[in-house]
């Protein structure tokens, strides 16, 4: 295997869980083109004619399928910019996963914005996973900043699962959701950032519908002279139940500074934040050195179980 | 064989602006091969004992010998690679990590719900409810208690150390504990509790007492000093 479809599929691997070619459709864009694709009649991917991206058509009632859509970027010195949009039918259940890789092996920045709109019809579901990972040498930045904009109509479920594990130099990530009657939203954020590296968070989230809910769990974990910036908006405009949970985790110099805002527009809204940030607990590193772990090695146990 | 050799411990108390001894010049041989049960009265010393022979806490001065070889200037990690084991008295709560993964580093080998299930049944607990489930706030402080001693017995080790192990524990499933400890033949048990049952199943009994010289003998010559009313009224009741 050559050195470069290696560090294709290290990237898709880390970031889409892909080791061969998916099940079901697919699209696979590598340095702002798309290089292979599989569209199938319950779920069309469709290029977008107007700009850069592509639209993803689930049909209605589609049951227990998935969409792979990674994005890998391994030259130094690309800009992506792409508008993914996805049309999910009433009633379907579906697995997404997306992502975006760098590999960066040259002095100059490789960026890439992903813009993933999601049209969330009555009574569907959707899990979405996406990882973000940059990785190589050189002395160029890695920069990802994926928005997510959710709009969820009636009875709908949305779990997100986001999810940056090192390597990214600067990371701007925006999820924007309005939920209506009886819709759930589910976000679970781990983020690790070390060196120099930055990561911004913002989740706007209006709870407009009856009986509406999101959960916010955020976990985090700075190190190095890294910083991290988390910025949590819930609104809440109808009898509706909104939890945000932030841990953040300090080593060296790291630092994670947390916003929380909750907004009750109604009497029947119930809004909770939570957030803790501090260093790893001196008892649990004893505990594990009880087991015969050093304090490194404790360490590095905590940390991997927390943003597992 | 675990001793301690003129072993005292201080702190420096704010409230006074003097160091404040907990363990006063302390000389312990414990049985091996035995269990011995410490017990006292309420800030006697018996938790701080436990810390001092894991390592978690340094003895202002005396020696810690373990057959001998003197641990003092040991870490925990390297007393636990000694075979020195411990199961605290407020188990520590991790988010994320779970008790598989804490069975996992403390037997240093991958277990499967059946090797999983061995510990977690002889503390009780049912191996495919807990296995996965993260050693959080969503359990109770019984269950957890139960999970730290499983903890301790995967890790395993010569000298094992219990500190209130009985604690949250519902009394109905005392007796499996009492019979837990029994089990652990061919190791140094080292329990610090107040419980009769717990006690009366010792081969040897500690008792300390800020006010005397620690006493250590067996449990038919120890037990009667712990009924007597003087005992009683230092706080040093048993349950």
């Amino acid at each position: 295997m050559s050195e470069i479809a290696k560090i294709d599929k290290e990237l898709l691997g880390q970031v889409a869980d892909l080791h061969s070619v998916p099940q079901g459709s697919f699209n696979i864009r590598k340095n702002g083109e798309s290089v292979e694709r599989n569209s199938t009649k319950e779920i069309q991917i469709v290029s977008k004619k107007d700009k850069s991206g592509i639209d993803i058509i689930v049909a209605e009632g589609v049951k227990n399928r998935s969409v792979h859509i990674p994005v890998i970027i391994t030259v130094s010195g690309l800009s992506d910019l792409v508008y993914n949009d996805f049309y999910i039918g009433k009633n379907a259940d579906v697995l997404i996963v997306a992502g975006c890789g760098i590999h960066n092996a040259g002095d100059a920045k490789s960026q890439h914005d992903g813009i993933h709109t999601f049209h969330l019809a009555d009574g569907c579901k959707v899990r979405y996973i996406e990882k973000h990972l940059g990785i190589g040498s050189g002395k160029g930045e890695k920069i990802l900043n994926p928005t997510t904009v959710i709009e969820m109509e009636n009875g709908s479920n949305f779990e997100m699962e986001t999810i940056q594990l090192g390597g990214v130099s600067y990371s701007d990530r925006k999820t924007t959701a309005v939920l209506m009657d009886d819709a759930k939203l589910v976000i679970k954020e781990k983020v690790l950032t070390d060196e120099k590296q930055t990561a911004k968070t913002l989740f706007n989230v209006t709870l407009k519908g009856k009986n509406s809910s999101v959960e916010v769990i955020s976990r985090s974990v700075a190190k190095g002279k890294s910083k991290q910036k988390f910025i949590s908006n819930i609104k809440g405009q109808n009898e509706c139940f909104g939890h945000v949970e932030c841990d953040g985790i300090i080593l060296d110099n790291g630092v994670i500074e947390s916003t929380p805002k909750i907004v009750a527009e109604n009497i029947n809204a119930t809004l909770v934040h939570e957030a803790a940030i501090g260093k790893i607990a001196g008892d649990q590193i004893v505990k594990l050195q009880t087991l015969g772990l050093s304090e490194e090695e404790a360490q590095a146990e905590i940390i991997k179980g927390f943003l597992k | 064989m675990i001793e301690l050799k003129n072993v005292s411990y201080s702190v420096f108390d704010k409230d006074t602006g003097k160091n404040k001894e907990i363990l006063k010049n302390i000389n312990v041989v414990f049985p091996k091969n035995k269990v011995t049960v410490i017990t006292g009265h309420n800030g006697s010393g018996k938790s701080t004992m436990i810390k001092l022979l894991m390592g978690v806490l340094r003895a202002t001065s005396g020696e810690i010998l373990l057959d001998g070889k003197n641990l003092n200037e040991m870490s925990i990690d390297q007393r636990a690679k000694m075979g020195i084991t411990v199961a605290f008295q407020n188990p520590v709560r991790f988010k994320g990590l779970t008790v598989r993964d804490l069975l996992n580093l403390a037997s240093k080998s991958k277990n499967s719900v059946v090797d999983a299930c061995e510990f977690l049944a002889k503390v009780g607990l049912c191996a495919k409810d807990y296995v996965d489930r993260e050693l959080d706030d969503s359990l109770s402080g019984g269950e957890l208690k139960r999970i730290e001693l499983a903890i301790a017995l995967a890790k395993g080790g010569d000298v094992m150390l219990f500190d209130e192990p009985e604690a949250g524990i519902d009394l109905w499933s005392f007796d499996a504990l009492v019979g837990l400890f029994k089990e652990l033949k061919n190791k140094t048990v080292i329990i610090v509790s107040h419980q009769r049952k717990l006690l009366e199943s010792a081969d040897y009994i500690l008792l300390l007492d800020t006010k005397k010289d620690a006493i250590l003998g067996r449990r038919k010559d120890i037990l009667p000093l712990l009924d007597s009313p003087k005992c009683r009224k230092l706080g040093g009741q048993i349950i």
